[in-house]
């Protein structure tokens, strides 16, 4: 049996909740159906299932990777190049500090950025079922279902107050 | 706080992408003028390259002039980013909403103008060519028996704004990919096309949210031990230097650092008056918001002027005979002296006395007057503390001289902050310089609540 989306527009928050109540009660999986908005709502506002995430880890990851690479570069210049001064050692510390502290920050922060795109689930090569309204303020209920069921779940979501229900041409 | 009015999504769209979805006929004349003056101090910069260093005013012992404190300047005015959209951020300042964007935006312009400076400066800016020769094995030009000290501070400055800058990037990039969505859906044909690959397809779950208001919060809290390097980097490109005695301080990193972050925020402030006026955001950039600027801005100025003051006290209280020649130099000899209290002036007494009043931080001609008092106070700064030191006879200088900048430094200064200005306005004909979705939030999460007598506007915090 194919799975299709189907997508119910609401203009106000509550009956975008309410819609998401009514699909849990026919059984839809959790995982089957999402909430698009133009902008972030308190977490759970819509009864939505909580979105475990590991972004945590990827700055940890980009800063050993960084504080690496800044070790490997200050000192392998120093190496390579080396300047006698006086009986000082060729490695000077302070300058390899600032610079493997720099290399540190930019290896943290790219990973993140990376990770964020990574767990927002992006880039996503087929944007799916989706309408331009939801960028409007419209609050979009989309949900994947066997094509049987689409006109059941057609049904909640306007009994639930949705203003259009889309449907995949 | 929260004197806003709630607004639709729809006409939240409308009023922030008409600076891109409509071309008003004025854009582009200003454009234009300021494609003059950029293309002027370009034409400016390639004679000097032609002819040499010597087309600038700049002489033994003063080979640091105009350039190197347009250099600082701009760094300074890139501090406005991460202050404002970090700090606010972090501690979830609500009136930050409106500022963010712009003034991310302004740190990565400010930013790219700044590392143009020094290259210009060199007098032989395709020398950097030579570095990528060298590679894959250092970035140096050893090869030419030149020699570099490659433990300098001057080295640390790139692998700082390296940093900054891509970090500054990065974050502003993260930031706007729900505003490419709503841009994606907005426009038609090869302009929603690239939009869309920007917007990587975001569809706005809240999966998707979750993880940019983390993003937020996160990148905020990086870039912040980041940006608090970039100043201490550049000023150590002075604290550094044991030769000229009134640069090696100890002081000087947390100086520059706040010196910049009141160049920056003052910037922002003017940014976000001139945004207001040009393209009628009077719903969003609203007086409160330029209120509660203003009162940062007091807090930060008298930090700025406690490190001032503490500076020159050391320079003073140290009796060595070099230091106090260059104190004796800004303070008692024209024009220097001159500068000094023009620079003290419009730094802090002038516009903190401007801020200090309710009514004065509400009238945008005097929030813009202070504003823009603050930076040119800042860049006399650094003009102050970059050429009295030098100028002043040191021991191990053989010879001495004044400075005074030539026309041709006059114009690529000129040129930069036109440059500045007209990037600022590219920019927003392509991207919202208010963005959309902290907008709407804002407005979600806005209410009334009921105290005894009194209707009083709320606002709902995650935490």
């Amino acid at each position: 049996m194919a799975r299709l989306p189907i997508l119910g527009l609401f203009e106000d928050p509550n009956y975008a909740a309410e819609a998401g109540d009514a699909l849990k009660r026919a059984n839809i999986s959790e995982n089957d159906y999402d909430f698009l908005t133009d902008a972030p709502y308190p977490e759970g506002a819509f009864g939505e299932r909580e979105e475990n995430h590991r972004l945590y880890v990827f700055p940890f990851l980009g800063a050993l990777v960084g504080i690496t690479v800044g070790i490997l570069l200050t000192s392998m210049t120093q190496l390579a190049y080396p300047l006698t001064q006086g009986g000082k050692p060729i490695l000077s510390l302070p300058p390899m500090a600032v610079i493997t502290y720099e290399t540190t920050m930019l290896g943290a922060i790219i990973f993140t950025v990376l990770g964020i795109i990574f767990e927002s689930r992006l880039p996503k090569i087929k944007m799916g079922l989706y309408d331009t309204r939801i960028t409007e303020g419209y609050i979009g209920v989309l949900v994947n279902a066997d094509e049987e069921k689409l006109p059941e779940i057609s049904g909640i979501l306007t009994q639930a107050g949705a203003i259009d229900v889309v449907r995949e041409s | 706080m929260q004197e806003g009015r709630v607004l639709p999504a729809k006409q939240i769209n409308a009023d922030l992408l008409k600076s891109i979805l409509h071309s008003p006929k004025w854009f582009w004349i200003t454009i234009a003028i300021l494609s003059i003056f950029v293309l002027g101090a370009v034409a400016a910069a390639g004679l000097m390259f032609n002819k040499g260093l010597g087309t600038t005013g700049l002489n033994r012992p003063v080979m640091w002039g105009f350039f190197i404190t347009n250099f600082v300047f701009w760094i300074g005015i890139s501090h406005a980013g991460v202050m404002l959209s970090a700090i606010l951020r972090l501690s979830k300042a609500e009136w930050r909403r409106p500022a963010t964007r712009a003034a991310e935006i302004l740190t990565v312009f400010s930013l790219m103008t700044a590392v143009l400076m020094p290259l210009i400066h060199s007098g032989r800016p395709w020398r950097l060519v030579y570095w990528v020769y060298t590679l894959p094995f250092v970035p140096y030009d050893f090869a030419r028996g030149v020699w570099p000290n490659i433990r300098s501070p001057l080295v640390w400055d790139p692998s700082a704004i390296f940093t900054y800058l891509t970090s500054s990037i990065l974050f502003v990039m993260i930031a706007l990919l729900p505003d490419f969505a709503v841009l994606r859906d907005r426009t038609t044909g090869w302009t929603s096309r690239i939009y869309g690959l920007l917007a990587m397809g975001w569809q706005g779950n809240p999966r998707q949210w979750k993880l940019q208001i983390i993003a937020g919060v996160l990148l905020s809290a990086l870039i912040l031990p980041v940006f608090v390097s970039v100043h201490s980097i550049v000023s150590w490109d002075f604290g550094m230097a044991v030769a000229v005695k009134s640069w090696h301080s100890t002081i000087f990193a947390p100086y520059f650092v706040v010196g910049a972050v009141h160049s920056g925020v003052s910037a922002v402030v003017f940014v976000l008056i001139l945004l207001r006026w040009v393209y009628s955001w009077q719903d969003y950039i609203r007086l409160e918001h330029i209120d509660a600027l203003g009162r940062l801005l007091i807090v930060v100025a008298t930090g700025w002027f406690y490190f001032f003051v503490m500076e020159v006290i050391f320079g003073f209280y140290g009796r060595e005979v070099d230091e106090i020649a260059v104190r004796e130099f800004q303070f008692t000899q024209a024009p220097w002296n001159m500068w000094m209290i023009a620079f003290v002036g419009l730094t802090y007494f002038l516009p903190v006395a401007l801020w200090l009043p309710r009514a004065f931080r509400r009238n945008l001609w005097i929030m813009s007057t202070a504003c823009i008092a603050v930076n040119i106070g800042m860049w006399l700064e650094r003009f102050m503390i970059i050429v009295p030191g030098l100028a002043q006879k040191q021991i191990f200088t053989f010879d001495w001289y004044t400075y005074a900048p030539s026309s041709i430094e006059i114009v690529i200064i000129g040129g930069t902050f036109a440059m500045v200005t007209m990037l600022m306005l590219l920019i927003s004909r392509v991207v919202p310089l208010i963005p959309l979705y902290d907008i709407k939030e804002g407005n979600i999460l806005k209410t009334e609540i009921q105290i005894g007598r009194r209707t009083v506007p709320a606002t709902f915090r995650e935490d």
